[in-house]
């Protein structure tokens, strides 16, 4: 079984050398420790507990993607400007909506992602700040960004529908953590830096998307639900899409 | 004195057999127990574990789900409810129960210290004791071993000085069993919890033996491997052998095999569902498999 700390109480955990040496004996499964239905209805408790942010959020991502998809040489300044100030919000809302308040009771690793979840707002708020961003160039890259935006905003909340579960359990851009991080893989791949310290800003913000798309594949596939597909596929689009930037 | 124990499972089976045809077999027959070799306190053969089933967060209606289950366990004749700091919000929720059921006086509370940090274990305890809302637990024990060299004599130190009844250790799925080997024949240990199950038998060979030896009360966790087992089996018609037990479900089935070894003192499956909790509870009545049907059991249920 998992080991090392609890959000939920005052006494933090442990980690044990002894332990940890018997590693290779643990499968994901050990480390799912609450069941599917109380998961799923966390998206309940956050859409219910921040109405109507849930619908707000959402109209926010797809305004700025009209927005941009107006444009010649789209995103221009301004729209990489808000839209890093735009996904800024969404990291903070999610850590402080939904990994603090609802998840963490429930899986105590949560409680040390929320940091590196402000982080990841930070840092796109000096991304915000530092300009030279501009849309980047290349088409196979400009597609997959939009594809990545279109699903996290308009198909992921779907997902309890194809499940059977009911639709209020909708996870949307903004506040859940799934959506919220693909939709930061699309933007990315959307933009380019214009000086190598933005390009370091840039490749900075695509380490969490990343760690966390993977690590919510795992905890969903571990759960036995296909939605893990999803996360999954975000980061194999994504960075195939980086890799062939240049056609 | 595991042929008192054995005495007295017989006895309580027999008392149970002649009960179970005049009374609601929920409600008024008493469920088999075991006694505790160290005190002769007798433990229900089937307690709750709190394992992902109680880690309900601030879910409301989960939260009055297992109040219900608390509920349906204590009026089945329950007393052993097991959870861990590492269980997420199971102790919360476990507190919540018994609170909303008035602290049931048969409640036998089972925790455990899971810290590395011998400051912290007491920390910890308490925090865990305000969770659930008791006075004293019963039992606590070191959990999964973590830093089991500060953390009994602490709980010896706590047990001398009254303010705790047993002390215990714990693993799952089998790890570091020469671990828990070397602890049960050099610590005066009153408990020890283990994973055993039909398909998982490895405690058969030293463990249980030296349980009894020693005179160690064994709790055992996983008797269904989260679920699994269930799972598994339920593919299969349940054998004709059950009826003779008494058995209408696999859980049954699962459970009357690990209850009825002679080292272990009670098993703790734990459910989110009041008719599960109902099915797990009927295990510790009627008859019992004898070593013989116990032997069959394992060897079918492995062919499947």
């Amino acid at each position: 079984m998992p080991r090392c700390a609890s959000a939920w109480r005052a006494t933090s955990p442990p980690c044990d050398r002894a332990a940890v040496s018997e590693w290779w004996t643990y499968t994901p499964a050990d480390f799912l420790m609450f069941a599917p239905r109380i998961y799923w209805r966390l998206f309940e408790a956050l859409n219910r507990g921040t109405w109507p942010a849930a619908v707000l959020a959402p109209l926010a991502g797809l305004a700025w993607l009209a927005w941009v998809q107006r444009e010649a040489a789209r995103p221009g300044p301004r729209a990489a400007t808000l839209a890093a100030v735009g996904l800024a919000l969404a990291w903070a809302a999610s850590a402080l909506a939904f990994l603090k308040p609802l998840l963490a009771p429930i899986h105590w690793p949560a409680d040390h992602v929320v940091p590196w979840f402000v982080v990841q707002a930070a840092l796109l708020l000096v991304m915000a700040a530092a300009g030279g961003l501009r849309a980047a160039p290349w088409a196979v890259q400009r597609r997959a960004g939009l594809v990545l935006l279109g699903y996290a905003l308009l198909l992921h909340p779907l997902w309890p529908l194809l499940d059977g579960r009911p639709w209020r359990q909708a996870e949307v851009f903004g506040l859940a953590p799934d959506p919220t991080a693909i939709a930061t893989l699309g933007v990315l791949q959307l933009l380019q830096a214009t000086t190598p310290s933005r390009r370091w800003l840039c490749r900075a913000a695509w380490a969490l998307p990343l760690g966390w798309c993977v690590l919510s594949a795992a905890t969903l596939w571990t759960m036995g639900s296909a939605q893990g597909g999803a996360p999954a596929g975000a980061v194999v689009l994504a960075l195939l899409a980086r890799g062939r930037r240049s056609l | 004195m595991q042929g008192a124990s054995d005495l007295r499972l017989r006895r309580r089976t027999l008392i149970g057999a002649a009960l179970a045809g005049l009374l609601p077999p929920a409600v008024a027959v008493p469920p088999l127990t075991r006694p505790i070799p160290s005190s002769g306190e007798a433990l229900p053969l089937v307690g709750l574990g709190s394992w992902i089933t109680f880690n309900v967060g601030q879910d409301l209606q989960a939260r009055a789900q297992c109040v219900e289950v608390v509920r349906a366990f204590f009026a089945a004749g329950g007393r052993m409810i097991d959870s861990s700091p590492m269980y997420g919000s199971s102790q919360p929720t476990i507190g919540y129960a018994l609170a909303q059921l008035g602290m049931p006086k048969a409640l036998f509370s089972a925790e455990k210290v899971w810290t590395g940090d011998a400051a912290r274990g007491a920390l910890q305890i308490e925090a865990s004791r305000a969770f659930w809302g008791v006075p004293r637990f019963d039992l606590l024990q070191v959990h999964n071993l973590l830093a089991w060299q500060q953390q009994l004599p602490a709980l010896f130190e706590m047990k001398a000085a009254g303010r705790l009844r047993y002390v215990g250790i714990t693993t799952s799925e089998g790890r570091r069993h020469a671990e828990i080997e070397q602890l049960m024949r050099t610590q005066p240990i009153d408990f020890v919890q283990i994973s055993y199950n039909l398909l998982d038998r490895e405690v058969e060979q030293r463990i249980l033996p030296l349980a009894q030896e020693r005179g160690i009360a064994v709790i055992v966790n996983r008797p269904f491997r989260e679920g699994a087992l269930l799972r598994q089996l339920a593919k299969h018609p349940i054998p004709g052998w059950a009826a003779e037990i008494d058995c209408r479900h696999w859980a049954q089935v699962a459970l009357k095999f690990v209850v009825t070894h002679p080292a272990v003192t009670c098993a703790i499956p734990a459910t989110s569902q009041v008719a599960h909790l109902q099915q797990n509870m009927a295990a510790a009545r009627g008859p019992q498999p004898d070593a013989a049907l116990r032997q069959r059991m394992a060897r079918d249920v492995a062919a499947l």
